[in-house]
């Protein structure tokens, strides 16, 4: 393999697992929005359902993220290195996210013995969901505006959009997870208004970006970056469309694919560079003799995954999946 | 950095040994169908809950951390590196999903087959601690690449994860982590077993715990002992600054506890025993030990800190082995219930334990300094140059004391009789 053919594809299993990470995990910290904003007659049923969706593969649907961090430092080192710097602050904040969303999650169940505690937790958990994603988003907002600039108006729409995406991506899920009629309701019903709360973001998002950072607007309106929102917002409608039919199963997986085009469309913005402006994924690159190994060991890795997943899958997934 | 691996360290330790012992009481359920077993293993899989879910977003934070703090030492070393971290990736991929299987799977499988779901549990747990020391161990002794002008050219990922240290390195470690579980969760039942002495549960927990831990304490021994002759060889300033020797001396004395003067290049008030030295490091009473004089003096460790630590580790490893001996004897392995001052010994043993992984942390650490890649990076070059770090090492290092006394208080309040009751047509006597 060329040393070319070798970055794209490394460089592809990396975008792959950030769009997996985008909708399980996605899937996740929208099930803790959920969680916080639990309302109306069945709340506490919505929460039961929610622990009990989320409990067996909240670590695994982590786990994505990890791979996608050693990915990048270990195939593009000097990118990692950047990213690590540039984004420090928002990165910080994600983590500290992750560590208490992790932590609340395991301490709420285990504090069962006081119930004012485990309230406490649970409340952690909620604003935990929402922060993590939130400065992911702002950190892929900045990267992408230019400088890190993850404080700027347009990142911290990006971020906005991120907890939007997750709260949708979670009450889709969410509806498949339940026999019982109302509560499946109950998510159909947040999920068509996350739907279109994610819509108004994104046109407010085109808006700040051409107010705001006009180089930033000339890329994301380039015919590839284009085609990507395009059809990311094609998908979008279709979701709603799905959702008022109540075709749940097709409408998880057009979500998922309305999450893969967003993805697409960012990377064909910046595209062929991993950081804007400075650094490309060919510059970028470890060693050829690296990026081989690395991708041996994802063969090898995958291999016993795969099933693995699909025992996972199977054992917790496969009853509560009547429509 | 340093806090989250020393914080990660015990979290992660549990989370590679708990499984073992779990797959130890849920097959003995199996086998025996003594209901204590059961409620053990419901216990102790409740705990692993909490401890997998710490271990799990502490590793992620560490792997962030990599970036976020030593970005330069990644921007040069990840091409070599990344690959024994990806492995781990892999590797702790699989335990969570098999975790995930196995803490919530209980009504959901039959009872062989989420005993079975233990064992990848158990190897994948195994595997990550090695990986993730095969990195540190290149750090000690880097290899698999050629420096042309102060960068890393001719890469060979594969020969850097099979570094000289790593072998050593990677079996202390990981015993290390079953060494510290099993005393930790005995000591927790010892105190159990004082405060009510009659609880044949809590016997049988001390029971499980203790054979594990009498058997992992003398393998990590030889295993020390072994790693400590690896350093006398391949990397003689860490040894030396392990044994406070400042001149190179033949039929050198091994000196036990004192203060090193960094300064004076002399140790004062340890006590001495003549040739002990030699022979433990070269199997010959008047080999010459180089001293740290041998070497230059601009990149030497902190030399009291490497061996007061050093003797911390050792001190209280043998200690364990004198506990573990102890209750083998005094038990006829398990099957008496200790008295009451072997199970305070016992008590103890669970700090000990502790105090003997973290000085071996020190030890490590610390003894390689100034480098974070012995001979070619320094740590001081590796560290991240974006602002305010120190503010986020702060704040980092007081969420993490607040979750560590948090899952301590849990941990210590998870009650067996707060557990299911185990199925009822699993109870009766097996056959045979």
């Amino acid at each position: 393999m060329s040393p070319q053919t070798l970055v794209a594809f490394v460089a592809f299993v990396g975008l792959g697992s950030v769009a997996l990470y985008a909708v399980f995990g996605g899937a996740d910290f929208g099930g803790g929005v959920w969680d916080m904003i639990a309302s109306g007659p069945r709340r506490d049923q919505q929460r039961e359902l929610i622990e009990h969706a989320v409990g067996p593969v909240w670590e695994t649907n982590h786990v994505w993220l990890i791979f996608l961090v050693v990915l990048l430092f270990t195939c593009f080192p000097p990118a990692f290195a950047a990213l690590a710097t540039g984004l420090f602050a928002p990165l910080s904040f994600a983590l500290v996210g992750i560590i208490l969303r992790g932590a609340a999650y395991a301490f709420r169940a285990s504090a069962s013995f006081d119930a004012g505690l485990s309230d406490f937790w649970g409340h952690v958990f909620g604003i935990a969901s929402i922060i993590t994603p939130f400065f992911f988003g702002t950190a892929v907002g900045g990267l992408t505006v230019g400088n890190y600039a993850w404080n700027s108006p347009f990142a911290l729409g990006t971020g906005v959009l991120a907890v939007l995406l997750c709260a949708q991506i979670a009450a889709i899920f969410l509806t498949l997870e339940t026999a019982e009629r109302a509560l499946r309701e109950d998510f159909r019903r947040r999920a068509i208004g996350s739907t279109v709360a994610l819509a108004v973001m994104g046109a407010i998002l085109l808006t700040l970006a051409r107010v705001t950072s006009p180089e930033t607007f000339a890329a994301l309106t380039r015919p590839e970056a284009r085609a990507g929102i395009a059809i990311a917002m094609l998908l979008g409608l279709l979701v709603l469309a799905l959702l008022f039919a109540r075709r749940l199963l097709a409408a998880r997986l057009v979500v998922m694919l309305e999450a893969f085009a967003v993805l697409a469309g960012w990377y064909a913005e910046q595209a062929p560079y991993i950081i804007p402006g400075t650094l490309t994924y060919q510059a970028a690159a470890a060693p050829p003799v690296t990026l081989e190994a690395f991708l041996w060991l994802t063969a090898a890795g995958g291999a016993l995954l795969v099933p693995s997943l699909l025992l996972l899958f199977r054992v917790f997934k496969s009853e509560s999946q009547a429509p | 950095m340093g806090t989250s691996l020393a914080f990660h360290y015990v979290f992660a330790a549990l989370g590679v040994g708990l499984p073992l012992l779990l797959a130890v009481v849920e097959g003995l359920w199996l086998r025996t169908r003594n209901p204590d077993y059961y409620r053990l293993a419901r216990t102790w899989s409740r705990a692993m809950l909490l401890l997998f879910a710490i271990g799990a977003v502490s590793g992620t934070t560490l792997s962030f951390e990599l970036g976020l703090l030593w970005p330069a030492f990644m921007a040069a070393a990840g091409a070599i590196v990344g690959i024994p971290f990806s492995a781990e990736g892999f590797a702790f991929f699989i335990e969570a999903i098999f975790v995930g299987i196995y803490l919530y799977g209980w009504d959901r499988l039959s009872p062989r087959a989420h005993w079975l779901c233990s064992f990848p549990i158990v190897i994948s747990g195994a595997l990550s601690a090695a990986f993730v020391t095969a990195v540190n161990a290149w750090m000690n002794t880097p290899v698999g690449f050629t420096l042309v002008n102060g960068k890393m050219t001719n890469i060979d990922p594969i020969a850097g994860m099979f570094s000289p240290a790593m072998p050593t390195e990677v079996l202390h470690t990981t015993l290390s982590a079953y060494v510290f579980t099993a005393f930790a969760v005995a000591s927790i039942y010892a105190a159990a077993l004082i405060r009510s002495p009659g609880d044949r549960m809590v016997a049988a927990a001390l029971r499980v715990a203790m054979l594990a831990g009498a058997v992992a304490i003398p393998l990590q021994i030889f295993v020390g002992d072994v790693s400590a002759r690896f350093d006398a060889n391949v990397e003689p300033v860490k040894f030396a600054s392990e044994e406070a020797l400042f001149a190179t001396e033949r039929g050198a004395a091994i000196q036990v506890g004192g203060i090193p003067d960094q300064q004076a290049r002399v140790t004062r008030y340890a006590i001495r025993i003549p040739y002990l030295l030699s022979i433990l490091a070269f199997e010959n009473p008047q080999a010459e030990v180089r001293g740290l004089d041998a070497f230059d003096r601009t990149v030497e460790p902190p030399v009291a800190a490497v061996h007061l630590c050093f003797d911390l580790m050792v001190g209280s490893g043998t200690t364990l082995l004198l506990v573990a001996g102890w209750w083998a004897l005094a038990t006829r392995l398990g099957r008496r219930t200790p008295h009451a001052w072997l199970a305070r010994a016992i008590v103890t043993s669970g700090f000990l334990a502790f105090v003997a992984m973290e000085a071996g942390w020190m030890v490590t650490e610390e003894g390689r300094q100034p480098w974070i890649a012995v001979g070619f990076l320094r740590t001081a070059q590796g560290v991240t140059t974006a602002p305010a770090v120190d503010l986020a090492f702060y704040g980092f290092t007081l969420l993490y004391f607040f979750l560590a006394i948090t899952l301590a208080v849990l941990l210590l309040r998870l009650h067996a009789k707060d557990t299911p009751e185990p199925p009822a047509a699993m109870l009766r006597p097996a056959a045979g």
